[in-house]
C-alpha cells in the first residue's frame, strides 16, 4: 500500500498544506503536487473533500484523507519508515496532540484577528494573547524537547511541523503589525527553534517568505473587497 | 503504571465526560471519579488543566491528560491489551473515524448550542435543517464504517461510536425541548437503530444521562444565568 500512487491537493501558501508537504519529505515520499486555485476549485477538490471543500487532501491509492492534522497522522502509520512524527510513548502523545489542537483551535485564529482589528488598544490587546500563547508554547517546547533541539527531540515531530508551519505567517503577522512576536527577552527557547526548524532538510522551501504571503494576503483582501461591492 | 492510580475529574451531565466513562469500562480500567460541582472549579482541576480549566481530565499516576478524544485515545494506547482497540487498525480507516470524530465536535454538535439559543422560528427552523442535512452525512460515514456490523467500530463499539454517541442523551433532550425529532427513521434509520443499541449497551447505559435530567440541568444554568444578567 505504501508504494501506491500519492497525490496532495493544496496551495503553496496555506499552512495546513505546508504541514503535509514536511511529512511527506520527512519520511521521503514521492507525490504529485496539484496545484489548487482557491478561488476556482477544481472537480477533483470538491469530490475528495465534499464536506469543506478545503486543502489540503491527500489522495493516497485513489482514497482522499482529509484535515491537516488527521492527514500527518496518517502518513506517520502508513509509513513507518524512521523518523516517527508522533512519540511512541502514549502520555507524549497525548501531550503533542493537545499543544497541536491549541495551537490549531486557541493560538493560531489569535493572528486572524490581529489582522481585523481596529485601533491601537484593540491591537495591543490581541498582541499581548498571542504573547501569552507564545510563553504557553515556550513552557511546552522545554518540557517536550528534554534539552534537545526540537518538540520531537532529536528530530523534528508532530508539534514541530504544526508550529513550524505557521511560521511564515508569524514573521507576515509581524511586518504588517509592525510587531515583535517572536521575542528572545520573553520565549528564547521558542525563538532558538524557530530559525532552526525551518532550515531542517524536510521543511526548508517549503514554508514561503512573508514577503510572498503578505502579497497573496494583499490579493485575497482587494479580490474581496471587489466582490462584496459588487 | 497501577490501574488504581486513574483519577478523573468530571461532571455528570458532560458528554466530553461521559465519553472518557465509556471508554474506562469498555477497557476495564479500575479508577476513582471526581465530580466537580458546576460552576466551581477545584484546584486540582485548575492545576491539571490551566489552559482550559475544563473537564474531563485524566489523571494518570499525576500525569493529566486533557481534552475528551485524547483522553480517549490515550487511554485506547495504554490499555492496548484489554478488549479490542478503540481506534481501527487501518490506517485510512483511522483517518475516517477521526474525520467525523472532528465532524462531530466541531461542526455537527454546535448546531445543536445554537438551537437552544435560537429565539425566532425562521432561525429554528434553519438550524433543525442543518442538523438533519448533518445526520445525514453521518448516516453515510455509519453505512461505510460499519460494513453492515453494528457499529461504526464494527462489531464492538469504537471511537466513532463513542464520539457521537456521547451526544445521546443531549439530542433525546433536544427533541423533547423543540419537540422536532431529529434522529428519525424515515431519514437516517441505520443511525436511529444504532442509537437504539448503543444506548442500551451494558457498558453505555449506566453512564448516559436520562434526558429528563439533562433537561433539569439545563434549565437550572439558564436561570442562573439568569439571575446574574439581571442583579449586575
Amino acid at each position: 500500500m505504501a508504494t501506491s500512487v500519492v497525490k496532495l491537493l493544496g496551495a503553496q501558501s496555506s499552512p495546513y498544506v505546508n504541514r503535509v508537504q514536511i511529512a511527506l519529505n520527512l519520511k521521503s515520499i514521492d507525490y504529485e503536487f496539484i496545484n489548487e486555485n482557491l478561488a476556482a476549485k477544481s472537480d477533483l477538490l470538491l469530490k475528495s473533500n465534499p464536506i469543506y471543500k478545503k486543502v489540503p487532501v491527500l489522495i493516497h491509492a485513489d482514497k482522499p484523507i482529509c484535515e491537516s492534522l488527521f492527514i500527518v497522522e496518517y502518513i506517520d502509520e502508513v509509513w513507518t519508515n524512521s523518523p516517527s512524527i508522533l512519540p511512541s510513548d502514549p502520555y507524549d502523545r497525548a501531550t503533542a496532540r493537545f499543544w497541536a489542537a491549541y495551537i490549531d483551535i486557541k493560538w493560531f485564529p489569535l493572528f486572524g484577528e490581529l489582522r481585523q482589528v481596529k485601533g491601537e488598544e484593540a491591537k495591543a490587546a490581541v498582541v499581548e494573547k498571542i504573547v501569552e500563547g507564545l510563553v504557553l508554547l515556550e513552557e511546552a517546547f522545554v518540557k517536550c524537547s528534554k534539552g534537545e533541539v526540537y518538540f520531537g527531540g532529536e528530530s523534528i515531530g508532530y508539534v514541530d511541523i504544526i508550529l513550524g508551519s505557521y511560521l511564515g505567517w508569524v514573521k507576515a503577522g509581524e511586518i504588517m503589525a509592525s510587531v515583535k512576536l517572536l521575542d528572545e527577552t520573553k520565549t528564547p527557547g521558542l525563538v532558538g527553534w524557530a530559525e532552526r526548524v525551518l532550515l531542517n532538510d524536510a521543511a526548508k522551501d517549503v514554508v514561503p517568505e512573508p514577503q510572498v504571503l503578505i502579497e497573496v494576503l494583499n490579493k485575497f483582501m482587494m479580490a474581496s473587497a471587489k466582490a462584496s461591492s459588487n | 503504571m497501577a490501574t488504581s492510580d486513574v483519577k478523573l475529574l468530571g461532571a455528570w451531565p458532560s458528554p466530553y465526560v461521559n465519553r472518557v466513562q465509556i471508554v474506562l469500562k469498555l477497557k476495564s480500567v479500575d479508577y476513582e471519579y471526581m465530580e466537580q460541582s458546576f460552576p466551581g472549579k477545584s484546584e486540582l482541576l485548575l492545576k491539571s488543566n490551566p489552559v482550559y480549566k475544563k473537564i474531563p481530565v485524566l489523571i494518570h499516576g499525576d500525569k493529566p491528560i486533557c481534552e475528551s478524544l485524547i483522553i480517549v485515545q490515550y487511554i485506547d494506547e495504554v490499555w492496548n491489551k484489554n478488549g479490542p482497540s478503540l481506534l481501527p487498525s487501518d490506517p485510512y480507516d483511522c483517518a475516517m473515524a477521526r474525520f467525523w470524530a472532528a465532524y462531530i465536535d466541531d461542526k455537527w454538535f454546535p448546531i445543536m448550542g445554537e438551537l437552544r439559543k435560537a429565539q425566532e422560528e425562521e432561525a429554528k427552523a434553519t438550524l433543525i435543517k442543518q442538523a438533519a442535512e448533518g445526520l445525514v452525512l453521518l448516516e453515510e460515514a455509519f453505512l461505510k464504517c460499519s460494513k453492515g456490523k453494528d457499529y461504526f467500530g464494527g462489531e464492538s463499539i469504537g471511537y466513532l461510536d463513542i464520539a457521537l454517541g456521547s451526544f445521546l442523551g443531549w439530542i433525546k433532550a433536544g427533541e423533547i425541548m423543540s419537540g422536532v425529532k431529529l434522529l428519525d427513521e424515515t431519514k437516517t434509520p441505520g443511525l436511529v437503530q444504532w442509537a437504539q443499541r448503543f444506548c442500551s449497551n451494558d457498558v453505555v447505559k449506566d453512564v448516559l444521562p436520562e434526558p429528563e435530567k439533562l433537561i433539569e440541568v439545563l434549565k437550572m444554568i439558564q436561570a442562573r444565568l439568569k439571575a446574574a444578567a439581571t442583579s449586575t
